[in-house]
């Protein structure tokens, strides 16, 4: 077995005439926080649509621990450990926060249809485990104490920590993350780094993240790819990305580099 | 009264919860006591077993639309299954053969004669099964468009049935459908072998049986890991199938166990009226049994119950009863019952207006406009 946990290999997804992301080579170590950044309109999140089933991409394959994902079903992709969060916040409004995180938890139950009516004591033990351990989740997050809260209900924040906290729930191995930090302050973005890294230290989560604030890119990234138009324009670690002329020229602007250096 | 009533309820909802329940279980229990045999009265007996049977469909649609949020429009079809097989199943039709298990007809008669009881299972699990196949092509359509081909479907499959003569009788229809026996009841004193057909009030307590069973079945589903599914369904699709539910079966479980309703009722129906008619499958029925879902509270397993209750009502002994009370009183004669579909219309525009939540709006519902409200208000 090789230390990657996700191997994209020339990933293109065409649209009618448009090419939204073009042959992209992509690969992610395992236990890593990685970051896909570049202009709006670049591609990141149809690349993450290909990567969780919801697009088949025109060329190209993805492998994800060591097994061909590519034109799997989204809720196969997503049982086989691979999580998501969205750029617009797309929760269960009238489902409470830890119905919810239970949601994401379904892969992994088994009642079936039989002995939820029967109430089997198996049945009730895996319903109770199940909302103990969004409870837990919650918690984790950030949130513990409003699991009966309905999502709709939430704080805008708090939404965006829930949606973590059902991504959670999938025992993902990958994690993906669409513009997290969307509309925090300063001060959020930042707490927001810290729990980046509790994530994969103590969840043991490979993390992938989406991210305008660049901030929070050069504080958790390990390492950086770049997209522009569809085609990756550099990968490096954040020093190397910091540098590139491209991406200087493409993304960051000068004046973000003074400012970051 | 209202507001003392609110004011007990705020103290303590859960009391409350309890003793309401026990007086829904006391009025579904008498109800039928206080019934009238005659068919002009405010509540003849044959229309209060017509409502518990139309609270069982009611009671199956909510699982489909309020629960996993699919918009059926073909409801009938499980409806039609549910009623043939009893058809089949407890009737002379087959009369090449002659099969009598535990029934209720005489040895004499040809045909298959199976005991209700086991008929009712096999109708459930037709209409399950129909459910199955109909929903596996269409369910991958969303909203409106699914909405279009269930329709299809209620209309074709009545059209299926009028032909294919050979199975059907057409629009003869088939009958006499056999009663329903008590089985080992039979042997407590006082109680016949047979329900017979007059004895609505022993046919009541026979689908209040299998509505009570059908509420046990909609609210542990709801609790449980399916039910969180239909909701993630209704709530947000996309969202629901990357949090890995697999929208196919789940869907299609959604169908099957609504459906299942469906074919209960259907054979029980039979069973009651007495004879199969495939004129007695309409669009029309469809569409009562998604209004009482929309009237009751869609996703509310007491509201689908309530709204089956009151539609049913209506069509078939209210309107013509508050008719006939106006021409006695204003001494015109107006036919109320002509014009059924109007106040339909108009009760249905009303609910939207005023209550679009129904009668029983689900817990969750008033939760949330709450919040929507409180927004509104911190917007101003």
């Amino acid at each position: 077995m090789s230390d990657l946990l996700l191997d994209a290999r020339g990933i293109s997804v065409v649209f009618g005439g448009l090419t939204a992301v073009n042959s992209v080579d992509f690969q992610i170590a395992k236990g890593a926080i990685v970051a896909l950044i570049g202009p709006n309109g670049a591609g990141k999140t149809t690349f993450f649509n290909v990567l969780t089933g919801l697009y088949e991409p025109t060329s190209g394959t993805v492998e994800f621990d060591g097994e061909q994902i590519t034109a799997r079903p989204p809720h196969k992709i997503a049982a086989g450990g691979m999580a998501r969060t969205f750029q617009n916040i797309r929760l269960f409004g009238a489902m409470t926060a830890a119905e919810n995180v239970m949601v994401a938890m379904h892969p992994h139950m088994h009642s079936g249809v039989l002995s939820t009516v029967l109430r089997t004591p198996k049945q009730r033990r895996e319903e109770a485990e199940a909302k103990a351990t969004a409870k837990e989740l919650l918690e984790f997050v950030g949130i513990g104490g409003c699991d009966e809260e309905f999502a709709k209900n939430l704080p805008y924040g708090d939404q965006r920590r829930l949606e973590v906290a059902r991504a959670l729930a999938l025992r993902p191995k990958l994690l993906l993350l669409d513009e997290p930090t969307a509309g925090m302050n300063p001060q959020e973005s930042a707490a927001f780094t810290a729990f980046v890294h509790r994530v994969r230290d103590e969840r043991h989560v490979t993390v992938l993240l989406i991210e305008h604030d660049m901030k929070v890119v050069m504080g958790t990234a390990e390492r950086i790819t770049v997209l522009e138009y569809g085609a990756k324009i550099a990968e490096g670690t954040p020093a190397e990305i910091r540098s590139n002329q491209r991406v200087i020229e493409a993304y960051l602007g000068k004046a973000a580099t003074e400012g970051a250096a | 009264m209202l507001e003392h009533l609110k004011e007990i309820w705020a103290r303590d909802p859960k009391q409350s919860k309890i003793a309401l329940g026990v007086i829904a279980v006391l009025i579904a229990v008498l109800l039928p006591h206080f019934g009238v045999t005659d068919n002009d009265g405010i509540l003849p007996l044959f229309t209060v077993v017509l409502c518990a049977v139309y609270a069982l469909f009611a009671l199956g649609l909510n699982i489909v639309v309020g629960f996993a949020g699919l918009l059926d429009l073909g409801y009938v079809a499980f409806f039609l299954f549910g009623a043939y097989a009893a058809a089949w199943f407890m009737s002379d039709f087959a009369d090449s053969l002659n099969i009598h298990i535990l029934d209720t007809a005489a040895a004499t008669v040809h045909g298959i004669h199976l005991s209700f009881w086991f008929v009712v299972i096999l109708a459930g699990v037709i209409a399950a099964l129909a459910g199955v196949i109909i929903g596996a092509p269409t369910l991958r359509l969303k909203s409106d468009y699914l909405a279009l081909v269930t329709l299809g479907f209620g209309e074709i499959l009545p059209e299926v049935f009028r032909n294919a003569e050979k199975f059907t009788n057409g629009t003869k229809g088939i009958g006499p459908v056999d009663s329903v026996g008590t089985g080992p009841l039979a042997v407590l004193p006082g109680i016949d072998k047979t329900i017979a057909p007059s004895d609505y009030i022993a046919k009541y307590y026979v689908i209040l049986l299998f509505c009570a069973l059908f509420v046990w079945i909609s609210i542990k589903l709801r609790d449980g890991r399916l039910g969180r599914a239909w909701m993630a369904i209704r709530e947000d699709e996309l969202a629901a199938s990357l949090m890995g539910v697999p929208l196919m079966q789940t869907k299609l479980w959604s169908y099957a166990v609504g459906a299942l309703a469906g074919g209960v009722g259907g054979a029980f129906y039979a069973t009651i009226v007495g004879t199969v008619n495939v004129d007695s499958f309409t669009f029309a029925f469809s569409i009562i049994i998604l209004c009482s879902v929309i009237l009751g509270g869609m996703g509310n397993v007491w509201g689908a119950i309530l709204g089956g209750i009151v539609i049913t009502w209506f069509n078939y002994t209210g309107l013509v009863w508050i008719g006939t009370k106006f021409n006695d009183i204003a001494g015109t004669h107006v036919d109320l019952v002509k014009y059924q579909f109007g106040f339909f219309g108009l009760v249905l525009v009303l609910m939207m207006l005023f209550r679009p939540e129904g009668f029983i709006p689900a817990a969750r519902s008033k939760q949330v406009k709450k919040a929507d409200a409180l927004a509104e208000g911190a917007a101003q």
